[in-house]
């Protein structure tokens, strides 16, 4: 029904991967260092220092700015967004207002019915990020802040999008595919803690819109929108209205809550900043040559290695991912590509997943060997499995690692090629020990073979060749005169 | 003409904090002042169109930071290298 | 570089300085072993720089600003830091939260401002030299007031990086001195491009004055000499200009019509720059330490509210008002083409002649305390805004006096023709001297 239409709107944003900050000269590798170690009288807002703009910054902003589609303005300019808060070294943020680099453009999603979907954007933006806030003290009156300004002045791209996404599924599927984007195009870093920061404007059709703030990881997007979209269709629902307001999202909570902020914090003042000059940038548009970009990469994958669509998307949403996928099947990307696709996509990710391992941790050649391995049928997809997970393990418990040959032989693995013998026993037993399953497969109960045929393979432990055991499984219920 | 609450909404835009008497006299000063600059609604023309000095960028080049006694030097108060400063929650 | 040390320990009968040091080491090179007063909004690394705010006791900066770096460069003996109106706001030095720096023509008067300070030091023999700086005539009207030289350069020409900002797209740090020379060779040493400044131009000074002005085209502005202009002011710099005319220049008058609504519109600029530039000054990161038990808004206000002198908050409120919501297109936006009418008169006008002259202030130096409300204050810039608005040079040399008070000749370029007003200045100064 129609008044039941979720409307969400997005601002993500990103931290620029520049070596130095927007403004100044400071590095922007900050993370594993002590506070306020990476300041200067410019980023922290010391008397009579001045900006001067990081070219780098823009020319990222810029290629975002093509991959999206977006126009770029014939003159953009900065301005200062004015408003007190102890992270913010100037009390002004400087930003763009009224003259963003861009405006317009779209990102195109897979939409929930299947198929894909451009999803509107409004502008793109330059500014630089605030300080980091820590709170101290635990009771009302002892109370305290303490600043960090190594963050302040982190250049950030603002992406600010129409209110077209239409389900919590759908915004998660915007940020990745920003995300991929942004990585595919080398101006951002994914991994780095806080690099992503999300504004989401949520409302039901017909109501007041909630802006909720602060959701800081991709997870986090689906689990704030659903909670809000929740809350407003139960106030909804009781015949109450939903209040235009900022709530702010709990992680920890999984839930939004309204913001006591200050009447104050909504006249910004904007005006030009009188310390920078305006840009005129929209001819370089020209001269930016784009990487290929994760829809290409998509198409490539599928034409090029006959991925199906869903390997294809999986394996493209994330760069590095898509560069270990064509590293695995460099040596062979005929022989290796289909089942490297499938193993890649749905294994491999499945055991880094509940290891909660990164992908950094594997070796693709090892992957290469694994599939060799698969393809000679030297190993059933059984034992690949077990293979993979003790070359996860070795890896994540820091032992030196191990050839996939060599766990194979270690733990027997080896397919039982010509031990006809000990595949023909094992089929004997199983058949003996559930008559019932031979009762059902004369009843013609498509089931029992596929139950008879698993118990074989426990016998074996998964290293019976499947083909053999098929056809050896076949004659003895034939010579059984079923 | 401004009211007194205006002002005072100013005042806390501002973070100036102004009550009392001084109130009163800023406000009595601001409309005279006020009033002088309406002089500006008879201004037409277009404003400035950049045409030099534009583009201005420096390179990423990673620049020394300030050590961080330089930093900590001046502030109010600091903990752990951090800077103290008052509470937001 | 050698190393060599002065020691300066003036009479400062006149409390032109907020910070003296006594023992001001310097290097070699052109000005080797000069003492040089610096403004106390242009930032020193080592010596307190306090913009004569209270919200800015204590603090020392870790950094030169450029024209600074440059003055040691040169050789300069730093040898103070001099008073001036809270963060440049005001056109006497009385708005100094250190009390106001006297006038040595006579000490019931003030000294003009902002850097009265730095004009005071130098009418009083302490210093042949000194920093000012200029965001509506701050450099002018105390040299004028206090008889000596004084140069706003155009915008651009000298970095502001280190500079305290009040209004950024108004304001030029200049040189200050006895004679037009002295001025010209500090003008040598601070112009020139500084890639930390992005309104910084290449447009470095190498000029040495010349007396040479035969067949110089000079405007006279009928609105420099209307009615809001002193007879006495007027008189004598008429008969400057008369000078200036037995030297070979032509005369040709001329009008700027835009002067209607200019001081409006600089003061809706500046008060709307300073709102932001100011906001800064919250007792974190330096000056006054805020009460961190409080909330943070409660804490900003009683730092500021105790820091600001009555002039800073006045124009912090003013420009936080002219910028809040609904506002800008009636003040900000209209100001911005208000000024761009301003350049556009001027340029119509150096289409036709070389400069333009006329009074640097419509009075002689005002009386301690003479002006106290805040529009007639304001109203008393009238005729030194406009080069700020549209960013040209602009001098004030001696030429004679009124009631026993210096007056100052404002001589004015087309940008980026510093060297002719300085030619103009000197021209005169060696004509009468």
């Amino acid at each position: 029904m129609a008044e039941d239409q979720v409307i969400i709107g997005l601002e993500v944003h990103c931290q620029l991967d520049t070596k130095s900050k927007l403004f100044c000269g400071c590095s922007t590798d900050y993370r594993d260092d002590g506070a306020n170690t990476h300041v200067c009288p410019v980023c922290l807002g010391l008397p009579g220092a001045m900006p001067v703009l990081n070219r780098r910054a823009i020319e990222y902003a810029m290629r975002v700015a093509k991959a999206l589609n977006c126009g770029v303005r014939e003159e953009a300019e900065f301005s200062r967004k004015n408003y007190f808060y102890p992270d913010l070294d100037k009390a002004y943020q400087i930003t763009q207002y009224d003259k963003p680099l861009a405006e317009g453009g779209y990102l195109e999603i897979e939409s929930d019915e299947g198929g894909e979907r451009k999803i509107l954007l409004t502008r793109i933006h330059v500014e630089e990020d605030p300080g980091r806030l820590v709170h101290m003290g635990n009771n009302e009156r002892g109370k305290y802040s303490l600043v960090d300004y190594n963050r302040a002045g982190i250049p950030l791209i603002e992406i600010v999008s129409e209110p077209d996404m239409r389900s919590p599924k759908e915004a998660r599927k915007f940020l990745n595919k920003l995300r991929a984007t942004l990585e595919y195009l080398s101006v951002f870093d994914s991994e780095k803690e806080g690099s992503l920061r999300v504004d989401a404007n949520i409302s039901i059709r017909g109501s007041e819109r909630v802006e909720v703030k602060n959701i800081t990881s991709y997870k986090g997007v689906e689990k704030a929108l659903t909670f809000e979209i929740a809350r407003q269709k139960n106030l909804i629902r009781r015949g109450q209205r939903v209040v235009r307001e900022t709530r702010h999202f709990l992680e920890a909570q999984g839930s939004t809550q309204a913001s006591r902020s200050k009447e104050q914090e909504h006249d910004y003042r904007y005006f030009p900043e009188p310390d920078l000059r305006p840009l005129h940038v929209r001819s370089w548009v020209d001269d930016i040559i784009l990487p290929e970009l994760p829809d290409a990469r998509r198409e490539r994958f599928i034409a090029q290695y006959g991925c199906s669509l869903n390997h294809a998307r999986t394996l493209t949403g994330e760069l590095k991912l898509a560069n270990f996928f064509e590293e695995v099947v460099a040596c062979d990307p005929r022989g290796l590509s289909m089942l490297a696709s499938t193993w890649i996509a749905d294994t491999l990710l499945g055991e880094l997943n509940y290891r909660g391992m990164s992908l950094d941790l594997v070796d693709p050649e090892s992957v290469t060997k694994l599939a060799g391995l698969l393809r000679n049928k030297t190993i059933t997809d059984k034992s690949g499995v077990e293979v993979l997970r003790v070359m996860l393990d070795l890896r994540m418990q820091g032992e030196p690692a191990q050839a996939p040959s060599a766990i194979v032989a270690r733990l027997n693995l080896g397919m039982t090629k010509g031990e006809t013998g000990a595949i023909a026993s094992a089929i004997t037993e199983a058949i003996n020990e559930n008559p019932k399953a031979l009762e059902d497969y004369r009843s013609g109960k498509a089931g029992a073979l596929n139950f008879l045929v698993g118990q074989v393979m426990k016998k074996t432990r998964g290293r019976a060749d499947p083909v053999e055991l098929n056809r050896m499984l076949a004659e003895v219920l034939q010579e059984r005169g079923v | 003409m401004v009211s007194e609450n205006e002002v005072k909404h100013i005042g806390e835009l501002a973070d100036i904090g102004i009550d009392g008497e001084e109130l009163v006299a800023f406000t009595h000063q601001f409309n005279v002042i006020l009033e002088y600059f309406d002089i500006l609604d008879r201004v037409s023309g277009e404003p400035a169109v950049a045409s030099d000095l534009i583009n201005v960028m420096r390179d990423d080049i990673v620049e020394p930071s300030l050590p961080r006694d330089a930093v900590l030097r001046n502030a109010g108060g600091q903990e752990d290298g951090f800077i103290k400063a008052p509470r937001v929650m | 570089m050698g190393y060599h040390e002065i020691r300066f320990e003036p009479d400062d009968r006149y409390n032109a300085f907020l910070t003296t040091c006594t023992r001001a080491s310097h290097g070699d090179g052109r000005l080797a072993g000069v003492a040089v007063a610096v403004k106390d909004n242009i930032s020193t690394q080592g010596i307190e720089t306090t913009c004569a705010s209270k919200i800015l006791k204590g603090y020392v900066p870790p950094y030169d600003a450029h024209a600074v770096g440059l003055l040691k460069q040169a050789g300069a003996a730093i040898v103070g830091k001099t008073n001036m109106d809270e963060f440049g706001m005001g056109t006497t030095t009385e708005n100094s939260a250190f009390g106001p720096t006297l006038n040595p023509s006579d000490t019931g008067r003030v000294p003009g401002g902002s850097s009265g300070g730095s004009a005071a030091a130098i009418a009083a023999g302490m210093v042949p030299l000194a920093l000012g700086t200029d965001t509506g005539g701050s450099i002018r009207c105390p040299a004028a007031f206090c008889g000596i030289v004084g140069l706003k350069p155009t915008y651009g020409r000298v970095s502001r990086y280190g500079l305290i900002a009040y209004a950024n797209s108004l304001e030029q740090i200049g040189p200050m001195g006895k004679t037009v020379s002295d001025v010209s060779s500090l003008m040598q040493v601070i112009a020139g491009y500084d890639r930390r400044d992005s309104t910084s131009r290449e447009r470095p000074y190498a000029h040495t004055p010349s007396k040479e002005i035969k067949g110089l085209r000079i405007g006279i502005p009928e609105e420099y000499f209307g009615p809001g202009v002193d007879p006495g002011v007027t008189r004598v710099v008429r008969a400057a200009i008369g000078r200036l005319e037995e030297l070979g220049a032509t005369t040709k008058s001329c009008a700027i019509p835009s002067m209607d609504y200019a001081l409006a519109a600089y003061y809706v600029t500046c008060t709307c720059e300073a709102s932001s530039n100011l906001a800064r000054f919250d007792g974190v990161r330096y000056g006054p330490a805020a009460e961190t038990k409080k909330s943070w808004h409660d804490a900003y206000q009683d730092v500021r509210r105790a820091g600001f002198g009555l002039e800073v908050r006045r124009r912090i409120m003013l420009g936080t008002f002219a910028l809040s919501s609904g506002y800008y297109g009636k003040y900000y936006a209209k100001a911005q083409v208000a000024r761009e009418n301003v350049k556009k008169d001027f340029a119509k006008i150096f289409s036709g002649v070389d400069v333009i002259a006329g009074p640097t202030m419509p009075t002689i130096a005002f009386r301690l305390g003479e002006k106290s409300d805040p529009l007639p204050m304001y109203l008393s810039d009238i005729l030194t805004v406009p080069a700020n608005l549209a960013g040209i040079p602009a001098i004030s040399v001696p030429c004679g006096r009124s009631e026993g008070m210096p007056v100052g000749l404002q001589i004015m370029g087309r940008p980026f023709e510093d060297e002719r007003v300085i030619d103009v200045a000197y021209a005169y100064e060696q004509a009468v001297n």
